[in-house]
């Protein structure tokens, strides 16, 4: 039996565990879920879209589900500390994908109307509210994971701001991986940003114990009219682990939206963005960073759909290659009939630096409209050996020299974060990385 | 003649201005009969005389056809062709009565490349001189100055008459760089190819004229189905201009061809093409579909081979010119305009493939849509594990010229060494008001201005190709781009 199958029986012998532990507005889009599964399957790699990243070996294992919702025994806040210097945040946890109340939580204080916390809780006491914007976005009728994570996504993250409201704190998701087997996990994120509203999410993937995890992410973020947000989602985990998201933005008009990948530390990601900018005046700044080692593998996926006029969108993708590595990057950037003045760039800039680093980098430009300005590049070399020779005319020795190019090149999309703390720390985290001296996260205690 | 029909002749004189190789010959032309099966390819075989492995040949290739499907992956929309509504094979040499002379030619198939400014006879050709091989239908009708290539060593003929004359070579290189397994259309063309040019290039040998082939597709209901092989010895050069037209038809016409290409040690091949089949009319009505596969083994140390294109015409075109960089320090080049306008389709672009150490390649391609038409750039920029210090640097450039028209660009880039250095850059964007400004203020109507800038937009491309094809596809982006004013 194909793994597709293997998930849709596995869900028809299990729907009443996976409804009961989950909440009405999730089950009612369960239906159309199994649906799409059904007719589209799991992504595998003869998809043009998933040509250089096999995910198809990911879901064949036979993973443990935690569908019985059972309780994961770990003091999250004495698991936890993190060390981003001056950066306060609103801290919220995620044991793998149960949203775990704990003190902290309680104790942030936000103002009226904001809604954060469980995905479950939310569905139960406000369902008017989700089930407007719950599975809008993510697209089921294609081979891809929001059918997969719809059919088993039982709890996740809710962000609402109502229309105005400005959240000055950052509000911080750090999802949590541990267990005693093998285990593969569905969360599921929505942020709901009213008009003229502002928000801060910094996500935060962290392993606990090295066992194996598949984890699938799919997370839906409606920007309204003249909303602010802005997404980072940080990576450190460890080797043994898969992760496959999809992020889905809509941008009403006005709306500012910036989104930051930064995989520091995995096993094998698959990140898939598609945004759309349904308003006049939307814009986008869409970043990402890898640096990767080993056998690490780093998939990063953008479509960037521009439907009205005089939008903005800024794409920067930079990979760091070491040991057998492999990255990938595909961007696609439609400009619709109609959309004029949209402005779009796309740069997708890659390291090597071994001969066993392989890199695949594919930019795309759909354009039917005239009047645009719309360019990328893409450009996959070394470090520069005209500096490397300059530096060590002056008595920086070659293993500094290499750093801090290294350092300057990801400085590049660092720069482009605009939490200044979070890029002070990025700064930090990635020049440990490049000095071997991140390992692990150095956040949880667990990994000590 | 009343007004009704004043009015209309001078729309088909203008329309005939706008494609002027609209013309049909009446010429006596021997058409088998319309579909595809095993016996029309032993037919085919048996015309052209062929020996027995040539029909191997083709019926291998006509065997693996029937298992494959139309890829369907590019940026077109192709309607479905019934490749049984098609003949394979027009001979417009066949006399009506008595034997076949070779060295006679129709008088009006001699006036059709009159007309289409090729002059086969060798007196009235440029000085220096451009050697011509001129194909229509299925049948080259000649080849100029055989002789004077023949006191270099130097091989230019039809495809037919090379496997007569020359067997060793063909047997060796034909299928050596597209093999008919390669794709759905390569396997077509395997299976019923007839006339195009073979080329070879002796050692040491720098050729002294350019070579030329002209094909013109002239009787309807067929397709053309040409196949190229040109080989350059160590240390020799070659410059070959390819160029084509078609009559206007309501029907759609097929073009599926193979050209190969060969480079040996430290010798250097420039290959450019003019393409212009007919694009349709302005409601997209008729027009050529083009579906051709062009790739080169860049074999030798130190060899080049350089593509330059400028594709006008065709409803729709699908063709990617590719170089296989395989000897060390092996350079490939590729130029090329893509002007679509009406409801033409493009997809064209090139691959890079990267073997050798030290390799270099360049793509320059420049977009030009307009009415309604789709015009997309897709390349890929391979670099193999042994490719130790491969440069790649590619630009396209897209402009956009109405809001009903798009340009797209599909770059594919795939590096498996550390050492390889790859860019690629592009943009797209309208032509700019204050160039088309400045260029009204002085004078200069808007469509001319429209020309002029169009035309310096792809001078790096154009300045890549022989003179007198230069002169040539400036006029033709002109004229294609005639009425897209609005």
């Amino acid at each position: 039996m194909n793994p597709t199958q293997n998930y849709i029986e596995l869900f028809r012998d299990n729907r009443t565990l996976v409804e009961h532990g989950s909440a009405g507005v999730m089950n009612s889009m369960r239906d159309a879920a199994l649906k799409g599964l059904e007719l589209y399957g799991l992504p595998h790699k003869g998809l043009e879209e998933y040509l250089h990243t096999d995910v198809s070996a990911w879901f064949e294992p036979d993973w443990g589900m935690n569908l019985a919702r059972l309780e994961m025994p770990v003091d999250l806040a004495q698991a936890f500390k993190c060390s981003v210097p001056n950066l306060s945040t609103q801290l919220y946890f995620l044991a793998n994908d149960i949203f775990a109340s704990s003190d902290t939580a309680a104790k942030n204080q936000l103002p009226e109307g904001v809604i954060a916390g469980s995905l479950k809780e939310a569905a139960a006491q406000h369902p008017e509210l989700v089930s407007q914007f719950y599975g809008k976005l993510a697209d089921m009728e294609k081979p891809g994971i929001a059918a997969v994570n719809t059919l088993f996504a039982q709890d996740g993250f809710l962000l609402y701001v109502p229309d105005g409201v400005v959240l000055e704190k950052p509000l911080q998701l750090i999802t949590l991986l541990s267990s005693k087997v093998d285990l593969m996990v569905n969360r599921r994120i929505l942020v709901i940003l009213g008009r003229a509203s502002q928000a801060k999410l910094l996500l935060c993937d962290h392993a606990l114990v090295a066992n194996r995890y598949l984890t699938t992410q799919v997370a839906e973020v409606f920007a309204g009219e003249g909303s602010t947000f802005q997404l980072y989602d940080l990576e450190e985990t460890h080797y043994a682990n898969r992760r496959i998201s999809e992020l889905y933005v809509n941008q009403d008009a006005d709306s500012n939206v910036e989104i930051d990948y930064v995989t520091l530390h995995n096993g094998q990601t698959r990140n898939t963005v598609l945004s759309t900018l349904s308003g006049r005046g939307a814009r986008l700044s869409l970043n990402g960073i890898a640096t990767i080692d080993k056998e690490q593998h780093v998939d990063n996926m953008t479509f960037v759909d521009h439907r009205q006029s005089d939008c903005i969108s800024n794409e920067l993708f930079k990979y760091v290659l070491d040991d057998s590595a492999s990255g990938a990057f595909a961007g696609k950037v439609l400009v619709r009939h109609g959309a004029q003045h949209t402005e779009s760039r796309q740069t997708n800039r890659n390291i090597c630096l071994t001969r066993q680093a392989r890199m695949f980098t594919q930019p795309q430009l759909e354009i039917y409209a005239d009047d645009v300005k719309c360019s990328h590049g893409a450009t996959v070399g070394q470090l520069d050996e005209k500096a490397m020779f300059y530096m060590r005319q002056r008595g920086i020795p070659e293993s500094e020299a290499r750093m801090m190019l290294m350092q300057a090149f990801v400085g590049e999309v660092i720069g482009r974060v605009s939490l200044e703390p979070l890029r002070d720390r990025l700064n930090r985290l990635v020049e440990k990385r490049f000095r071997g001296e991140l390992t692990q996260c150095e956040g949880c205690r667990a990994c000590r | 003649m009343n007004t009704v029909e004043q009015d209309n002749s001078l729309i088909r004189e203008i329309s005939a201005e706008k494609y002027r190789y609209g013309f049909t010959t009446d010429v006596h032309t021997e058409i088998i009969d319309r579909g595809l099966t095993e016996d029309t390819v032993r037919l085919i075989s048996e015309r052209k005389g062929e020996p027995e492995w040539m029909l191997d040949f083709r019926l291998k290739a006509y065997r693996h056809w029937l298992t494959m499907e139309m890829p369907r992956w590019a940026h077109l929309d192709i309607p479905d062709i019934d490749y049984q509504s098609i003949s394979y094979y027009a001979d417009p040499t066949v006399k009506k009565e008595g034997p076949r002379n070779l060295d006679e030619i129709d008088p009006q198939v001699m006036k059709t490349f009159d007309k289409l400014g090729i002059p086969l006879e060798e007196r009235l050709a440029l000085s220096g001189g451009v050697a011509v091989d001129a194909v229509m239908d299925s049948v080259s009708v000649k080849t100029t100055f055989k002789k004077t290539l023949a006191e270099k060593g130097i091989i230019f003929c039809s495809m037919g008459e090379a496997v007569r004359n020359h067997p060793d070579l063909v047997r060796r290189y034909l299928g050596s760089v597209v093999n008919y397994r390669d794709n759905f259309f390569a396997a077509l063309n395997s299976a019923v190819f007839s006339d195009g040019s073979f080329v070879y290039i002796p050692k040491g040998v720098r050729c002294p004229m350019e070579l030329s082939t002209y094909f013109r597709i002239n009787a309807a209901g067929t397709g053309q189905f040409e196949r190229t092989l040109i080989v350059a010895d160590d240390d020799s050069y070659v410059s070959y201009l390819e160029g084509c037209t078609a009559p206007m038809r309501d029907e759609n016409q097929l073009h599926a061809a193979i050209v190969e290409i060969v480079v040996m040690d430290r010798a250097e091949v420039k290959y450019s093409t003019v393409q212009n089949w007919y694009p349709g009319d302005e409601n997209g009505k008729g027009g050529v579909y083009n579906f051709v596969t062009k790739r080169g083994l860049v074999k030798g140390v130190d060899a080049k081979l350089s593509w330059t294109q400028v594709e006008t015409g065709s409803a729709i075109t699908w063709k990617y010119p590719s170089c296989v960089l395989q000897g060390d320090g092996s350079q490939g080049e590729f130029y090329s305009v893509a002007l679509t306008n009406n409801w033409q389709q493009a997809d064209t672009g090139t691959k890079m493939i990267h073997l050798g150490r030290n390799t270099r390649s360049t793509v320059i391609s420049k977009g030009i849509s307009a009415g309604h038409s789709q015009n997309s750039y897709r390349g890929l920029i391979k670099v193999g594990e042994h490719a130790d210090g491969a440069r790649n640097y590619s630009q396209c450039d897209s402009l956009l010229l109405g809001s009903d028209c798009g340009a797209h660009t599909f770059p594919y880039m795939d590096v498996k060494n550390e050492t390889a250095i790859v860019e690629h850059e592009a943009t797209t964007s309208k032509i700019s008001e204050d160039q088309l400004f400045y260029c009204n203020q002085r004078g200069i109507p808007m469509e001319q201005a429209i020309g002029l800038i169009v035309n310096g937009y792809a001078k790096e491309v154009l300045n890549k190709l022989p003179m007198e094809f230069a002169v040539e596809a400036q006029r033709l982006l002109s004229v294609s781009l005639e009425n897209t004013v609005g």
